[in-house]
């Protein structure tokens, strides 16, 4: 119990401190562009009310689910396979070393030219920029795989579908998530970007329309909330992957002790 | 039961080429347990991955009961010397020893769950079906693999120098699990070591292979009683009388064996 207290005054006590920084530091600022914090977080309830919640937050997460949800399947669907077969890899690495070379931002234009402005681009311009990590993680997780240990499934005959199920995806599964987690950062950014350039709803827009009207503080609270939620996503994924690679965590610890 | 003839392989490839095995030829009957002893380095590992079907000899071949053996077959189970390599580190002991089973597709649930329990019981691991492979001794992880292999119920077992990695008393604790699950089970073990007196102590019969290029050495059938006992059968004035055999033959080959891990 004291242990879970002391490690949350641990996790709480920079923030806290930034926090006061910036209350203190801000305190009876006159500028308009960087107004008192004070005023940012009393003008949060009145911005983020329910209605907006729906209206603007939950497009935005609806569209980064879609897009992670796509470039996840995609890329380790496509990393086990080009991880698999050595033809498929020497044919698609270059071309995957150029496209992951383009900063998916630059993408927006381009796809906004097939799939317009709507929902369809949002996602695809999501999708698209979270794939690569994901999808060279695969890779090299697949390839990595023990040699003795895929020798041994295949003295006891576990081959196809049951060989990807309990050796390939378990075995790359610590390399995979760290493309996952990578990919979760470019997401979230992407979906403010693509959300600025064209939109008629979303965070990125709120933001963006709150700048334009000059409505500082209101702009303030956006990013703010943004912020919040990047942090409370990643807490949702390392809980997440603490659950899923118990095993890998238990082996490290088990050797680094041994 | 398992005839090996004229078993070679070259490993090619990049201009090298490394003649692992020139010219194997040895049967076993059905129910025996041979050792096979070389120095490191001599083919072992290479000869035993050819028997097992997965790796294709260059020439020659293997034969399990009269037909040829082009890939893994359910009537072999392998138990390799990197314990810590082999068992799935993402699943605990009592599924490590279960999948294999999954795979035979005529084992209903109940069949492979006695056949799991059994197995673990034989090597006296009941009590750590629980845990995660990482969590064990090295002892005891090999001992998972040798369930493993068990519950599969081999006609025949091949071991590739299983116990080389572990202390000298778990070591002693393990060659008697393997003359006891082969006595108890009669089912046909080829036992592969670098070490000579692990191989007499052993085997009713010990095959001496030579330094590379390899060859069958010589054969050596084991005179000591059937019983063995680690005290007594290695203070057996003939076990000595045989070590000094196999030694000598090794050594005729042209090189000393390693020294013993
Ligand atoms: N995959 C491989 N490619 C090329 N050479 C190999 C390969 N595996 C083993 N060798 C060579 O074959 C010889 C026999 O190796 P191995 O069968 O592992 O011996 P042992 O198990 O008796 O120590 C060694 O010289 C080794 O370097
Ligand atoms: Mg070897």
């Amino acid at each position: 119990m004291t242990r879970i207290v002391r490690r949350l005054l641990y996790a709480l006590a920079l923030p806290a401190l930034l926090a006061s920084l910036w209350w203190l530091g801000s305190r009876g600022s006159q500028s308009i562009y960087a107004p008192p914090l004070s005023t940012i977080l009393s003008v949060t309830d009145d911005v983020w009310t329910t209605d907006r919640l729906t209206r603007d937050v939950l497009p935005s997460l609806l569209r980064l689910t879609g897009g992670y949800t796509l470039a996840a399947l995609a890329g380790i669907g496509l990393g086990v396979l080009i991880g698999t077969y050595r033809a498929v890899r020497a044919l698609t690495e270059p071309v995957l070393e150029f496209f992951r070379a383009v900063p998916p931002p630059v993408l927006i234009p381009v796809i906004m030219l097939f799939a317009g402005i709507g929902d369809t681009m949002k996602v695809t311009v999501i999708a698209a920029g979270c794939v690569w990590p994901i999808l060279l993680n695969t890779v090299e997780g697949v390839r990595a795989v023990d040699g003795v240990l895929a020798e041994t499934a295949r003295s006891y005959g576990i081959t196809g579908v049951s060989r990807l199920r309990r050796l390939v995806l378990p075995a790359a599964a610590p390399q995979i998530f760290a493309g996952l987690r990578q990919a979760l950062s470019i997401g979230i950014i992407l979906m403010v970007i693509s959300e600025m350039s064209a939109a008629s709803n979303g965070l990125g827009f709120t933001v963006v329309q709150f700048q334009r009207s000059f409505a500082i503080p209101e702009m303030w609270s956006g990013i703010l909330l943004l912020g919040t939620i990047g942090f409370l996503l990643s807490v949702v994924f390392q809980a997440v992957e603490r659950r899923a690679l118990a095993w890998y965590h238990g082996l490290r610890a088990s050797k680094g002790s041994g | 039961m398992l005839d090996v003839r004229g078993l070679r392989k070259i490993y090619g490839g990049h201009g090298r080429e490394v003649e692992a095995l020139r010219d194997l030829t040895f049967t076993l009957d059905p129910g025996e347990l041979v050792c096979l002893v070389g120095p490191s380095g001599c083919g072992k590992t290479t000869l035993l991955k050819c028997v097992a079907g997965l790796l294709a000899p260059t020439s020659g071949e293997v034969l399990l009961d009269g037909s040829p053996v082009t890939g893994p077959r359910p009537g072999m189970a392998v138990v390799f010397q990197e314990y810590s390599r082999s068992l799935f580190p993402w699943m605990r002991v009592r599924d490590n020893v279960e999948l294999p089973l999954r795979q035979k597709k005529s084992l209903g649930r109940q069949r492979r769950h006695a056949l799991v329990e059994d197995a673990l019981e034989a090597v006296g691991l009941t009590a750590s079906a629980g845990a995660y492979p990482w969590q064990l001794s090295g002892g005891m992880q090999q001992r998972v693999a040798i369930a493993r292999a068990l519950a599969y119920e081999p006609e025949v077992l091949l071991m590739d120098e299983p116990f080389a990695a572990v202390d000298a008393q778990t070591r002693a604790g393990l060659e008697d699990l393997v003359r006891k699950l082969w006595q108890e089970r009669g089912m046909t073990i080829l036992f592969v070591t670098h070490d000579i007196d692990e191989a007499v102590y052993l085997g009713q019969r010990v095959l001496t292979l030579s330094a590379s290029p390899t060859v069958v050495q010589d054969e050596l059938k084991i005179t000591l009683p059937h019983e063995r006992d680690q005290l007594e059968s290695r203070a057996d004035a003939r076990f000595a009388e045989l070590r000094t055999h196999v030694y000598a033959q090794i050594r005729a080959a042209g090189t000393r064996p390693a020294p013993t891990a």
